[in-house]
């Protein structure tokens, strides 16, 4: 049988993908940031994962305003990296895994989750750069990986509880999937940050602290927050962080922190990345 | 009770992206939408005026985009993820456009940034500035 057997979670800054992609990552801006992967991607390599569910946020790249799904899977073979104004990030195609997410998708609905099915998607730096930062630069990713898509640009984004129930309903379907699988449930985006208006730059250490450690801890309470306290708190887009529930909501509830990052800034970002282990 | 859209409202220096603003700002961000073309980038970059006439946008709105004035545009119904494809096209990073909407020089913002990014306190709410 599949089993989930842990839980990533990582921000998804653009300008990490542009830092890694131009060379930069010895840069003394860049180099913290990249060091603080490096146990990561050691960890990586023993865990060797077959596949991973991403769950990222498209940033107005697969969808625009004409369609805007609140979960969507990607059930394609392949998806190739986004055009999202600079040319394509120049990173290998991400290859899925359509059985499993075809059952995931099958199981979640019968769970009463409404996803979304996805044939064809490119995929922006909300999923790439997560894998840029725990793989490197291989000429092909090492592992399969689902993309679950969560709208976190049109309000209302899903509400904390929702991505957390939903994160238990992947278990479920992941553990139920008759194939011998090694999975893995990554949540990205956040931590705090705001890139718009007057109000651009606001990070907040505390509330992000606070974030990782009931990420362990209590992750029912956290799923508690509601939106305008991570507008108020973590900046507009600090709300991402609903997506980490997801993550964590699809491990077992005494997962291990086995890893946690946390460095100020990455362009207009704080960058918070923890790793979770099932017993 | 407040009201969950207005509850929102007493964040400072912030506009969520809510039913209002997507219908108000629909067609510019369907614009910004069709500069993830190279060859639309092109053709914008050739005739900015003549590129903004293809979309059913409003004047006010039009304006904006040949000013660059990105707070302006948020106001009129854009959306930062959609706008930064407008930034992508002139070759800026989101913290140059960060730097525009903050009004200070980018170098400036850049330092706000290192020393730790601009504080929650005194920005989390404009009924209790001092929160």
């Amino acid at each position: 049988m599949a089993r989930i057997v842990a839980g990533v979670t990582t921000s998804h800054v653009p300008a990490i993908g542009a830092a890694l992609d131009l060379g930069k990552t010895a840069d003394p801006y860049w180099q913290p940031v990249f060091a603080g992967y490096e146990f990561s991607k050691r960890w990586i390599a023993e865990q060797q994962p077959d596949v991973v569910v991403l769950v990222y946020n498209d940033h107005a790249s697969a969808f625009s305003l004409e369609l805007i799904p609140t979960f969507a899977i990607g059930c394609a073979t392949s998806f190739a990296p986004a055009d999202e104004g600079w040319g394509p990030r120049p990173v290998p195609v991400v290859q899925g895994h359509p059985e499993l997410a075809w059952h995931i998708a099958q199981s979640t609905i019968l769970d009463e989750f409404d996803m979304t099915i996805v044939n064809r998607m490119d995929v922006d730096h909300g999923l790439t750069v997560p894998l840029s930062l725990m793989f490197g630069q291989p000429a092909a990713w090492p592992c399969k990986v689902i993309p679950l898509a969560v709208n976190v640009v049109q309000y209302p984004p899903p509400t904390g509880n929702r991505c957390w129930n939903l994160g238990r309903a992947i278990r479920k379907a992941v553990e139920t999937f008759s194939e011998d699988l090694k999975v893995m449930v990554w949540g990205t985006g956040g931590m705090s940050h705001q890139l718009q208006g007057p109000r651009a730059g606001l990070i907040n250490r505390e509330f992000d602290t606070a974030f990782l450690d009931r990420l362990s801890s209590d992750p029912e309470g956290l799923a508690k927050i509601p939106h305008v306290d991570y507008v108020r708190e973590a900046g507009s887009e600090g709300i991402e962080l609903v997506m980490w529930l997801i993550m964590r909501g699809a491990l077992a509830r005494d997962a291990r922190e086995v890893y946690r990052f946390y460095h100020v800034p990455a362009s207009n970002t704080a960058v918070g990345h923890m790793i979770l282990e099932n017993a | 009770m407040t009201s969950y859209n207005e509850a929102f409202q007493d964040i400072p220096g912030t506009v969520v992206f809510d039913a209002t603003q997507s219908r108000l700002g629909y067609d510019l961000n369907m614009f910004c939408m069709s500069l993830m073309k190279a060859a639309n980038r092109a053709a914008f970059k050739a005739d900015e005026r003549a590129y903004l006439a293809r979309f059913p946008m409003t004047e006010a709105q039009r304006q904006a985009v040949l000013d660059r004035d990105y707070n302006r545009m948020i106001g009129l119904g854009g959306n930062i993820y959609f706008l930064a494809k407008i930034g992508a096209t002139d070759g800026f990073s989101f913290q140059n456009l960060a730097a525009k909407m903050t009004g200070v020089p980018e170098e400036e913002y850049r330092a706000m940034m290192i020393a730790g990014g601009r504080p929650a306190l005194g920005n989390r709410s404009r009924s209790n500035p001092g929160r």
